[in-house]
């Protein structure tokens, strides 16, 4: 068998085509770039988290979550699947990192705060670590990290106004550290198990992240709006607007953010094909984006209007004005019905709030 | 007197530390500490009333489901409408899916590992604590292979939420007033192959386990006991007047009793919180956070019915709806082995339920109830999440939200002491508890992880300042 080469990796990492076997293609490929030294080893730590994210991971199918750890990296912690509690967990993870050459993946916000007091993981002679200093300390030697989630990414739901804690994204944390290992951030809430999947799998094959977008995201699973490529776009188009849930018809009156999010759920689908948000009528809250939940909410109003040149917008075209809703010539569409009278204004005084 | 410390303690859900202090080989006295604060409900301020329900899920991606529920409830409540039938059903088998997943991956990927002796050759299930592993070998390499299966079942039970929940977790289809999604004979279809598959592997599969390590460690159904008394609010309506599949109700000092939710209080004499917040009901609730607060340990409250401490969970569903598997081991039911078995038949209970609701879904009628949000109203919803009994609380002002309260399981089995210094259940769980050896303190995460806590809304603690004395293990 020959090798893979990046191209086709990416192709087979584009939307349906993932159902059709990533894992008779990736796994022996995985398994061949491995080092005789065995897997590379990978530190999973949860920082501001629900534990969403693992438990997304835990739905993969294409490679499952069996292979992923037997064949592909070895898993030296993850707080909710390590039999190693306490001390002994503080330790393994402390060996990781003497040894090197390890991939760090980081679940959850950072809240740094009052220096960081309000989420500590394990102690060190007596005394609690903070998760920012956990952060630090793991991500400077480590080859690179895998921001997973919008919360680690961005900072998420825990960094929403006002944000108590003072949360923040872990590209965010290095910049101020002065840190400069790359950081992937694998956005979502939660992300699709394939995009975590997808992005581990091309840094072992390739020793590199994918190509990413300016918000650091891999553009393989983050390159296209949602709004540009949605089932429902038709409905759209033609200017039937749903006015209430389980309706037929665009969901944009209902609050859709798809004109500003960026993912390929619509193609890709979600718990091995069976659907995903807007199949099941609900409106899409941009959950991938850098200003979720801020630049989404209300989550169940319509979003304002705005004007773009280009079509087919990419989150770099339009240079993420955050915050702002990004939409691909909607502004103009929008304004035409609403002075053709099919759908209404927005009321006068609501508040556009932003993360 | 050694103080033997876990943090973390693993394969829960969240940042969860314990500190006992062990006399004699036997546990004196506990505390319970959460190390994570987010303040979910300071962000929920402002903000459009129906944005709770997406938000709140990310309180915990565990459960997400339960707090979706609850947000609903609390906002059908204040909006003063109902779902309609299909929209009923469809949350309940959406919840319903969310506990099979919840449930087998806590007995399997999150406690099992306790009484099973992994392979060790397969990362990250070395090292572990050693102990007394006393399975017969043929058991234990038959848990092991259920282990890889159970990923795979619980994967199946979160495809069968996504097809009315859209995805998981974070399910989207849960909204005021019922669901997004429609009925059609093809997602019944769908669905109903994988509860087949998913009741056959419970029955034959987790039940039965439990079951072989239940015999096999008997002890454990001598220890861990904790308060002894058990509340549940319900949860699942079965039909339109709002009658309950899973009872309400509670079983106090012996017993058994109706809930009053007006009886809620939350104390803070312990937890991170400024102390006039204390003592307050769910509406009155609020949260200044106080990081530095001398006396305290946790960012858990302690919540409390009629003063007094009670279990949430399985186990005290299963007790408060006078099961009679449950009531017939009698109070040997609170102990480590009961919690596990109460969740594994409660599993099978509630598979064999979803699938008479199923047959009750009506292609092509209604799944939701339209709504306008009030400008102002209050509302309060009452479910069970996979972990117990769960409640929301919403005040609505100017059409925005004025006030939000959570009131979460594990907040009452794993907060720490109230006003009058009396213990949360895990922490008077722990007491008693045999330690073989404190470098090994397998005994005390058995015991924690019966309670399948849920920390994403927890906790931390400052150590006082004497000397701890370290353990190292190897």
């Amino acid at each position: 068998m020959r090798e893979i080469n990046r191209r086709e990796f990416l192709k087979l990492c584009a939307g349906s085509v993932a159902a059709a076997g990533l894992s008779q293609l990736l796994l022996p490929e995985l398994a061949r770039s491995l080092p005789a030294a065995g897997n590379p080893p990978v530190i999973w730590i949860q920082g501001a988290s629900c534990t969403g994210c693992s438990i997304s991971l835990l739905n993969s199918t294409q490679p499952g979550v069996k292979e992923i750890l037997t064949e592909v990296i070895d898993l030296k912690f993850h707080p909710n699947i390590s039999a190693a509690a306490g001390e002994l967990a503080m330790r393994v993870i402390d060996d990781t990192k003497e040894a090197g050459n390890y991939y760090l993946v980081v679940e959850g916000a950072v809240p740094t705060k009052d220096g960081g007091i309000y989420c500590t993981v394990g102690e060190r002679d007596g005394k609690e670590i903070t998760f920012l200093e956990r952060v630090k300390e793991l991500g400077a030697e480590a080859s690179a990290v895998l921001a997973v989630g919008t919360c680690a990414a961005f900072g998420g739901i825990p960094a929403a106004k006002p944000n108590p804690t003072g949360c923040k994204g872990v590209r965010d944390v290095f910049k101020e550290a002065g840190i400069s290992t790359q950081v992937i951030n694998v956005a979502g809430c939660p992300p699709h198990p394939d995009w975590v999947v997808g992005t581990l799998a091309h840094l072992l094959l390739f020793k590199e992240a994918p190509e990413l977008d300016d918000f650091g995201r891999p553009k393989v699973f983050f390159g296209k709006c949602v709004h540009d490529n949605c089932p429902r776009r038709q409905y759209f188009d033609n200017s039937i607007f749903a006015k209430n849930f389980s309706e037929p018809g665009c969901l944009l009156e209902l609050g859709c953010k798809g004109p500003q999010a960026h993912c390929d759920s619509f193609d890709r689908m979600w718990n091995g094909g069976v659907s995903w948000c807007l199949k099941a009528g609900a409106p899409c809250t941009a959950c991938t984006e850098k200003g979720f939940p801020g630049c989404a909410v209300p989550f169940y109003e319509r979003m304002e209007p705005i004007h773009l040149p280009n079509i087919n917008a990419t989150a770099d075209a339009v240079g993420g004005a955050l915050g702002v809703a990004v939409a691909a010539g909607i502004g103009a569409h929008l304004i035409g019905n609403i002075a053709k009278g099919r759908i209404g204004k927005k009321e006068e005084g609501q508040v556009k709030e932003n993360a | 007197m050694p103080k033997v410390i876990v943090d973390p303690v693993t394969r829960i859900e969240g940042h969860l530390k314990i500190e006992v202090e062990v006399e004699g080989g036997k546990v004196t006295e506990a505390k319970s500490s959460g190390t994570l604060f987010r303040g979910v409900e300071l962000i929920l301020r402002g903000h459009d009333p129906r944005d709770a329900q997406e938000i709140v899920q990310r309180i915990c991606g565990v459960c997400p489901i339960g707090h979706a529920t609850a947000a609903t409830l609390a906002l059908d409540d204040a909006f003063g409408i109902k779902p309609p039938g299909n929209g009923r059903i469809i949350r309940n088998l959406i919840l319903g899916a969310n506990y099979i997943q919840s449930h087998i991956l806590h007995f399997y990927h999150l406690a099992a590992l306790d009484y099973v002796k992994a392979p060790d050759n397969i990362l990250p299930l070395a090292p572990r604590y050693e102990g007394d592993y006393r399975l017969p070998e043929a058991v234990n390499s038959a848990a092991v292979n259920h282990y890889l299966q159970a990923l795979e079942m619980r994967k199946k039970a979160h495809e069968m939420l996504a097809i009315f929940g859209g995805r998981a977790p974070g399910q989207r289809a849960i909204v005021p007033g019922g669901v997004t999604e429609t009925v059609d004979a093809q997602k019944i279809i769908n669905f109903k192959f994988r509860l087949a598959e998913l009741t056959s592997f419970i029955e034959n599969v987790y039940v039965p386990d439990v079951l072989a390590i239940a015999e096999v460690y008997q002890d454990w159904l001598e220890i861990g006991k904790g308060c002894g008394n058990m509340l549940a609010y319900g949860a699942f309506p079965v039909d339109d007047d709002g009658e309950l599949f899973f009872k309400r109700g509670r079983y106090t000092e012996g017993v058994d009793g109706e809930v009053d939710p007006d009886k809620i209080t939350e104390d803070v004499k312990y937890s991170w919180y400024e102390d006039d917040t204390g003592g307050k009901k769910p509406t009155e609730s609020v949260i200044t956070p106080a990081p530095k607060k001398e006396g305290a340990y946790s960012w858990m409250k302690a919540p409390r019915y009629d003063g007094k401490v009670h279990e949430v969970g399985p186990l005290a569903r299963m007790w408060v709806a006078g099961d009679p598997e449950i009531r017939s081991l009698g109070e040997k039911a609170f102990s480590v082995m009961g919690r596990h078995a109460a969740r594994a038949l409660e599993c099978k209970k509630l598979a064999h339920a979803m699938a008479g609701w199923l047959e009750q879904l009506q292609p092509g009628e209604p799944t939701c109830t339209p709504h306008e949000v009030p400008r102002e109203a209050e509302g309060v919803g009452l479910t069970e999440a996979a972990r117990g009994a769960l409640g929301h609380w919403i005040k609505i002002k100017g059409g925005r939200i004025e006030k939000y309260n959570a009131v979460v399981p594990t907040t009452w089995n794993g907060g720490p002491r109230d006003e009058k210094g009396q213990p949360g259940p895990i922490e008077q769980a722990l007491v008693g508890t045999p330690v073989k050896d404190p470098n090994n303190p397998i005994e005390l995460v058995r015991v924690v992880r019966s309670f399948d806590p849920c920390l994403a809304c927890a906790v931390h603690v400052i150590t006082p300042d004497r000397d701890v004395r370290k353990f190292r293990v190897y």
